[in-house]
């Protein structure tokens, strides 16, 4: 069961800079251990992260096998209009996963 | 005169030492958190950053969830934890009547599902069990501890301060030679800390993942070189419920974020 913490800002004024803030739940296996019988745990990490604002798509991250468990990932964007933030996590064994949140520009 | 005046001083280091493995005094009480850097701080306090809260989040899907052959939820009976468990944590572990000892929270929540649920117990350090111990004991954030208010504790309280105190493992070390006399200090570069156990379920960077108590406790008396006790063991209850006793009126932190 996956789930993800967003934190956007509920309201804003037209052109402040927001922080948008995101954790997804992944155990983030590199691929690079062994269990205790010598055999190789394979990767299972997510790759992509994105953010739409209004469908335009404003932030885009790759992710590798460094990057610690349930990636948290947080950016900013200038609030242009009212409007849904959309993401989007893509990961290995077929991992997608998306969440939304809205805002209110004033 | 020499010779009395070694014995003098011999006497006062003896005595030294015996001062040594007392308690911390009440003002000196420091929670983990305040051994923390800046940054990992800022990790427990913003809700959004801070990784055990996807395990509370969890927990409140489960709590709200039937199970078992009785179909039914937590909130089928306990209703909106928010109201029902808030508290709650800050008593565990506490007494229980059937069994005439003390259970931590695990235990309860694993009781309630095999006797109201009618559902298999959730394995310790489960993904499941860790949330929904994560989930109750939030509802107490910012209460202070107050385990050990029921008078049937004492003398579970007591063995456990036993253990906290008994030196034993390769390296012949009791918890109380660290976490006592020497939590002003480093080990390995980490600072020691006092161990008072104030924000469990809690996320361990090392461990990339929520953890109980019980994980902790294991592993601190696997670094002693000792044989640690089995998830569940009334020792490492009893090790908990002291510990608590000793954080009394601490503020709940669940779910810390520790390095």
């Amino acid at each position: 069961m996956p789930s993800a913490l967003i934190n956007v800002p509920a309201r804003a004024k037209r052109g402040d800079v927001i922080e948008i803030k995101t954790l997804m739940s992944h155990i983030m296996e590199t691929g690079y251990r062994h269990t205790a019988s010598g055999e190789n745990v394979p990767r299972d990490i997510l790759t992509s992260f994105s953010c739409r604002y209004n469908g335009v798509e404003i932030f885009r991250a790759d992710l590798f096998p460094a990057i610690a468990a349930n990636p948290f990932i947080s950016f900013y964007t200038v609030a242009s209009q009212s409007g849904k933030f959309e993401f989007e996590w893509i990961g290995d064994k077929g991992f997608s996963e998306t969440a939304s949140a809205s805002i209110t520009v004033e | 005169m020499r010779t009395v005046g070694g014995i003098v001083i011999a006497a006062l280091l003896i005595s030294a030492s015996v001062v040594l493995a007392t308690e911390i005094p009440l003002p000196e009480r420091r929670s983990g958190f305040s051994f923390m850097g800046s940054a990992t701080q800022a990790m427990q306090n913003d809700d959004t950053s801070n990784p055990g809260m996807l395990w509370v989040l969890d927990g409140e899907t489960l709590w709200n969830s039937k199970a078992g052959a009785a179909s039914k939820a937590c909130a089928d009976c306990h209703n909106d934890a928010r109201s029902s468990m808030k508290g709650v944590a800050a008593h565990y572990p506490a007494f229980d009547n059937s069994l005439g000892r003390p259970v931590n929270l695990e235990q309860r929540i694993n009781r309630c599902r095999t006797t109201h649920q009618q559902a298999t117990p959730l394995a310790y350090e489960s993904k499941e069990l860790l949330a929904l111990t994560a989930f109750v004991a939030r509802q107490s954030v910012g209460m202070p501890v107050m385990t050990e208010a029921d008078p049937r504790l004492g003398p579970f309280v007591d063995k456990g301060r036993e253990l906290y105190m008994q030196r034993q493992g390769q390296l012949n070390l009791g918890c109380t030679n660290c976490h006592d006399d020497n939590w002003d200090k480093r080990l390995a570069g980490s600072p020691i800390t006092q161990g008072h156990p104030t924000g469990y379920p809690l996320y361990r960077l090392e461990w990339q993942s929520l953890g109980s108590l019980q994980r902790r406790l294991r592993a601190c008396i696997t670094g002693i070189r000792a044989q640690p006790y089995i998830y569940g063991a009334p020792e490492l209850v009893e090790l908990e419920l002291y510990l608590m006793s000793r954080a009394r009126g601490m503020p709940i932190e669940t779910p810390g974020v520790r390095p």
